[in-house]
């Protein structure tokens, strides 16, 4: 207990005093007519506890042990369901003794306030003999529920804000909001539980637990399935960039940076997670692309360079089935469309270029631009910052190019996983323009029969080549 | 999965159940139905139920809400307010009657009525209540206060009838699957094991308030399976993203000029229903299909593509070098190693020495080889003659190549798509 900070110290050691006098106070009141029914739901509590333990991958868990400990408020009311509530105490978890305890005191105190509640509004106790109408405890079962829900969260997020030194606001904002709906709904199986139990006892727990069980089960199931789900397409995503080792990690981190554009320009949360999935799929298409092709060293034929911005219409191919997608299958497709009209597959313009390509193209351009390639030497953010500000409005959407450097000045950008710098030119070959390798002006200023000749002569066109089999 | 499914099994089902309809709505009829109240109510429940369908692991439909509510009846030890309880043949009525009314939406958008399961559960309902009806006056004398040996007896009951569902559904899948019935039945009990234990439940405990609570206790006792109904739904979605996933994936070969338009699909395709024929279970089914839809990915890092594609006709050193770049690849998730190990060995030969079988060479394995062969052979061809002189060609090779069960196998399902064609 001496890791924790000293107000945190206190806290606990006050909820584990107050805890035991409840605890003390029930011994004296609890009448021993309800043990027969008080033994069975503590070994319950225990049980759930120890055959169900907390699942190391699932993010979020249905607690058995909690419609149980409501069940008993109904049953035996205050002066008896602290003590099943205590029973939380036993579990075969890796937390520190006092956790285990403090764990065991909150469900002693949300037992006892609850229960108080529940006999306040006029709520009778069920017992076993099962006289009683339904109608007469319904509403004081809610108000037990809601007054069990409240004190619980209450405890946590006091307890976690204390030790970790953060507002408790942020505490329940980040992790138990979501959970308040799905708890309260848990909070009904206690209800059915502690009618049931008036009925037929024991073997109710049975019934009662198993769909909850189910539900448990298949949401476990469902976070691991999930998690696979990602680290699959994540794998997949590599197989595009074992064709190309300067591009590794390139998807992850478009990803990320289109992800900051998003956020800035606040962007609901599920366009969100579609922008995320834009970010790492936009070159999939490349894949579809000859390595041979894509590994060329030297100039590249008419031919292979139509094969290379092939990328953006062979992604969509590749991804227009994926429903979950929406929005993203256009983002991947249009990603080297420009501002001034003058990019591929179609040549859109300005706002008929779809957002997800507009951010898309900017964090390319932005990852592209700071990390190794074959011919330069990654660029400093801040070089990067003034070529993609050099290029608002002509290559890039200007919202979005703001969006991306207020992102980074309050974030901050971690360029990982990025090739030692040794083994490339050294930086005075760095081309002076801001891009994206496979964009036009590239071909442009080679002086490729698809484009009109330019200024190439400016540029060591070996390296603007490497830069052609790159790709972005 | 895809599948052909032969719908001639499901006959006899139909009609016994409609014979059991047939006879029950007759005697209902003829009885009079008390308690008119108690059983619209559970109609009505059972139709919501049905309404809120969903799709379980492995593309199984399910309506556990309706299959409660039918449970819950067909089990009710006595009415609210008076004596007597639902007859068996009230039960079915209200059963069927409820299903009908609850499957009419999805029918209108014209997604169709699922007939073998409004037979399946018809069938479960008469068994459940048959052998509940007897036992009844012995486990309660008066139940109004039921006791711990009317719970008992009540999931004795739907344990029962939950087995010979899925018993029913496993007969119905392997005939129509032409799967081997132990292994359907092993697969069956699989993947229902979970939702029907949340069903008898459910069913069992609104039977025992629904006297006492009266029918409030249908809607709060329908919440958690609700909830473990939501719980299913979003396993089913998340499912068929990661399959839609790497289907699309897949493709990547093909845009890229690697391999055939369309042939890691059809040798998924093909794969599955070949698995599925020679009694691989589920699971590994699933993994087949991902390893069929992957087994390419390998040529990727290939700097020229085979000419065709055909992995067949480049010598077997590199064929094993693609498979095992694809394994590689796909290991890499680190959720699929079934699959990777499947695809690593895809090339690998039946019989590598004269007369000794490789025992580590998946079944799966096998299978791919076989169809990828065959897919190089035939490719989207739909003439009949070609793909007989595909299955000649491979059939040479059953002494060392390929393993001349799966050929045998192939060879029956290319014959019955010809039945089908004429």
């Amino acid at each position: 207990m001496q890791e924790l900070p000293v107000a945190a110290r206190a806290f606990v050691s006050s909820v584990l005093v107050a805890a035991g006098a409840v605890l003390v106070l029930c011994l004296v009141r609890f009448s021993s007519t309800y043990l027969g029914t008080l033994l069975p739901l503590v070994g319950m509590v225990i049980l759930a506890n120890v055959a169900w333990p907390q699942h190391p991958h699932v993010r979020v868990n249905i607690s058995l042990a909690m419609p149980i400990a409501l069940a008993s408020v109904l049953l035996l009311g205050p002066f008896g369901a602290p003590f099943v509530g205590a029973a939380n105490a036993v579990a075969p978890s890796d937390f520190a003794w006092y956790a285990r305890l403090y764990n065991a005191a909150m469900g002693a105190i949300c037992a006892f306030l609850s229960g108080l509640a529940y006999v306040a509004v006029g709520g009778a106790l069920l017992g076993n003999d099962g006289t009683f109408t339904v109608q007469h405890m319904l509403w004081p079962a809610l108000v037990a529920s809601a007054v069990y829900e409240v004190v619980n969260t209450v405890l946590i997020v006091a307890v976690i804000a204390l030790t970790n030194r953060v507002s408790p606001l942020a505490v329940w904002f980040g992790a138990l909001a979501e959970l308040a709906l799905p708890a309260f709904m848990y909070s009904t199986f206690g209800l059915i539980l502690a009618v049931i139990w008036s009925y037929v006892g024991a073997i109710s727990a049975v019934l009662v637990l198993a769909p909850l069980t189910v539900a448990r089960w298949v949401f476990a199931a469902f976070e691991l399935r999930q998690e696979a789900y990602e680290a699959t397409m994540r794998s997949l995503i590599k197989s595009v960039e074992t064709k190309d080792l300067y591009t590794r990690g390139h998807s992850e981190r478009v990803s990320r940076a289109s992800v900051l554009i998003g956020r800035r320009s606040g962007m609901r949360e599920d366009r969100i997670s579609s922008l995320r999935y834009a970010g790492m799929l936009h070159d999939v298409g490349k894949l579809g692309v000859p390595t041979s092709v894509l590994q060329k060293a030297g100039k590249l034929t008419e031919d292979e360079f139509e094969a290379i911005q092939q990328h953006t219409v062979r992604g969509r191919e590749i991804t227009k089935d994926l429903e979950f997608l929406g929005e993203a299958i256009e983002g991947i497709h249009l990603h080297h469309e420009r501002i001034d009209g003058r990019g591929y597959p179609l040549g859109l313009k300005g706002t008929e270029i779809p957002e997800f390509a507009r951010i898309i193209a900017v964090a390319d351009a932005f990852d592209s631009m700071t990390t190794t390639r074959s011919y330069r030497g990654a660029r400093s953010v801040e070089d990067a910052v003034v070529e993609l500000r050099a290029c608002k409005g002509s290559q890039f959407d200007p919202v979005m190019v703001e969006s991306l450097v207020e992102a980074i000045d309050s974030e901050g950008w971690d360029v990982s996983d990025t090739i030692d710098s040794d083994t490339v030119l050294p930086l005075e070959n760095v081309p002076s323009f801001a891009s994206d390798d496979d964009d036009p002006t590239v071909a442009e200023r080679l002086g490729l029969p698809s484009a009109a000749p330019d200024d190439a002569s400016e540029l060591d066109s070996d390296t603007v080549a490497h830069g052609l089999e790159e790709g972005s | 999965m895809s599948q052909e499914r032969d719908l001639r099994p499901v006959g006899p089902l139909l009609v016994a159940a409609a014979l059991a309809v047939v006879t029950a709505v007759a005697v209902t009829v003829s009885q009079g139905v008390p308690q008119v109240w108690v059983a619209l109510a559970f109609g009505l429940f059972i139709a919501m139920g049905e309404v809120l369908r969903i799709t379980l692991p492995g593309g199984r439909q399910a309506a556990p809400l309706a299959a409660a509510g039918s449970l819950a009846f067909a089990l009710l030890p006595i009415y609210p307010d008076v004596e007597g309880r639902p007859s068996i043949a009230l039960a079915v009525t209200v059963v069927t009657v409820g299903s009908v009314v609850g499957a009419f939406p999805s029918a209108l958008v014209g997604r169709g009525m699922h007939l073998d399961e409004l037979a399946r559960r018809i069938i479960t309902t008469l068994i459940a209540a048959a052998i509940f009806e007897p036992v009844l006056p012995h486990v309660a004398a008066d139940p109004r206060l039921p006791d711990w040996k009317l719970a008992l007896a009540m999931m004795v009951a739907a344990a029962v009838a939950a087995v010979a569902d899925a018993v029913l559904a496993a007969g119905l899948r392997s005939s129509m699957s032409h799967s081997p019935l132990r292994t359907a039945v092993s697969d069956e009990v699989h993947a229902l094991l979970g939702i029907a234990s949340a069903i008898t439940a459910t069913g069992v405990l609104s039977a025992l308030a629904v006297p006492k609570m009266g029918l409030i206790a249908l809607p709060v006792f329908a919440v958690p399976l609700l909830l473990t109904q939501f719980s299913f739904r979003r396993y089913a979605t998340i499912d068929a993203t990661y399959l839609q996933t790497i289907r699309s994936l897949s493709k990547v070969t093909e845009v890229g000029g690697y391999t055939e338009i369309g042939h890691s699909r059809r040798v998924a395709r093909l794969a599955v229903m070949i698995g599925r024929e020679m009694g691989v279970n589920e699971s590994n089914l699933t993994d087949l299909e991902y390893a069929a839809l992957m087994h390419d990915i390998g040529q990727l890092s290939l700097t020229e593509p085979i000419p065709g594609g055909a992995t067949t006709m480049v010598a077997p050193v590199d064929q094993r070098r693609i498979a095992e770049l694809g394994a590689e690849v796909i290991r890499q998730a680190g959720v699929l190693d079934h699959a990777a190990l499947i695809v690593e060995r895809q090339a690998d030969p039946y019989r590598p020495h004269r007369g000794q079988l490789d025992t580590a060479l998946p079944v799966e394995s096998r299978i791919i080889k076989v169809v990828n062969a065959y897919d190089d052979l035939v490719g989207a061809s739909l003439e009949s003659d070609r793909k007989l002189r595909a299955i000649e060609r491979l059939q040479l090779g059953i002494d060392r190549e390929y393993d001349p069960v799966v050929v045998d196998t192939l060879s029956r399902i290319i014959d019955r798509q010809a039945d089908y064609a004429y």
